[in-house]
């Protein structure tokens, strides 16, 4: 399984804004041991997206947008989850739609806001709505405090960043 | 703005940043000892306060960086007389006292207290 928790960029506003979504479906192994059934407590099973994977999906979507504004050449770290609530579930069939914004950016590091909305296909009139947010703070790695060096090469941004971007349609540099 | 009032958005900062009480904020509370700032803390307060007060803050202005790193200014983990003169001249908001009294490296995180961002603001601003 490859580390990819959003499916698609819908929206890239260089320097500012990123859209991002990510269909959750039952094929996704760990859905079935979240929450597998217990039988011995009575409960039965319950498939919902880990909530710490949604705010990893919010980190890649923001980490995108924050890596894009200086052409994925710093190592974007994530370095602080400043806030994160989440008001309901995420189950199989419905799609997350994750929207992160720079709130601030300068040479060491980035601070985002993220709003994250959820689609129901069952009731797709009632459109996207508002199920959390998720506010993160992101380290350009060369640039930390204390100055300790790491491999010249992005091992941050992989081949699996660069084919999402491909596939939304949107340039990668080489 | 008097000195007070940046001295309780300062704590609004703060408590918001760290995740700490706002009774715990005092004046002489270290940033990173006594309310468990981290690194990226220190980024991200940077980035309140110049939110909070509207003003930009260059990168070093706020607390040395390259300091440990940079062997005119720290050997054998012992901060140098040129260093501390050249930290105290780039930094007048901070009170180097302390280090002076005992000038390990280990000692530098220490210093940072709520008091240093009163001060920093206040220059920033002008306020006396």
């Amino acid at each position: 399984m490859r580390w990819m928790w959003i499916d698609r960029v819908i929206e890239l506003v260089p320097r500012q804004k990123m859209v991002a979504v990510k269909n959750v479906s039952l094929a996704e192994e760990h859905l079935h041991d979240h929450f597998a059934a217990d039988t011995q407590r009575g409960l039965i099973a319950l498939p919902v997206m880990p909530a710490s994977l949604i705010l990893e999906g919010m980190a890649q979507t923001a980490g995108i947008l924050v890596g894009h504004a200086e052409g994925f050449r710093e190592k974007v770290i994530l370095a602080k989850i400043s806030r994160a609530e989440l008001t309901a579930d995420a189950a199989p069939g419905t799609t997350l739609r994750y929207t992160a914004e720079i709130e601030r950016m300068d040479a060491v590091g980035a601070s985002t806001r993220g709003a994250i909305d959820l689609l129901d296909h069952a009731r797709p009139d009632a459109g996207f709505r508002p199920i959390g947010t998720i506010d993160l703070m992101f380290s350009h790695l060369d640039q930390n405090m204390a100055g300790a060096q790491f491999p010249e090469h992005n091992f941050v941004f992989g081949e699996g960043f660069k084919t999402l971007l491909r596939t939304s349609g949107i340039a990668v540099p080489d | 703005m008097t000195r007070d009032e940046i001295a309780a958005k300062v704590r609004n900062v703060l408590v918001d940043a760290l995740a700490v009480d706002e009774e715990e904020v005092t004046p002489t509370a270290s940033l990173r000892n006594d309310l468990g700032a981290e690194s990226i803390d220190f980024l991200d307060i940077v980035f309140k306060l110049e939110q909070a007060f509207g003003f930009k803050v260059a990168q070093g202005e706020l607390f040395p960086e390259g300091v440990q790193s940079d062997p005119k200014y720290v050997q054998n983990g012992v901060v140098t007389p040129e260093g501390l003169a050249s930290l105290k001249a780039r930094l007048p908001h901070i009170d180097f006292s302390a280090l002076e009294q005992d000038p390990q490296i280990t000692k530098v995180a220490g210093i940072f207290t709520v008091d240093t961002l009163v001060r920093f603001v206040a220059n920033k601003l002008g306020v006396k």
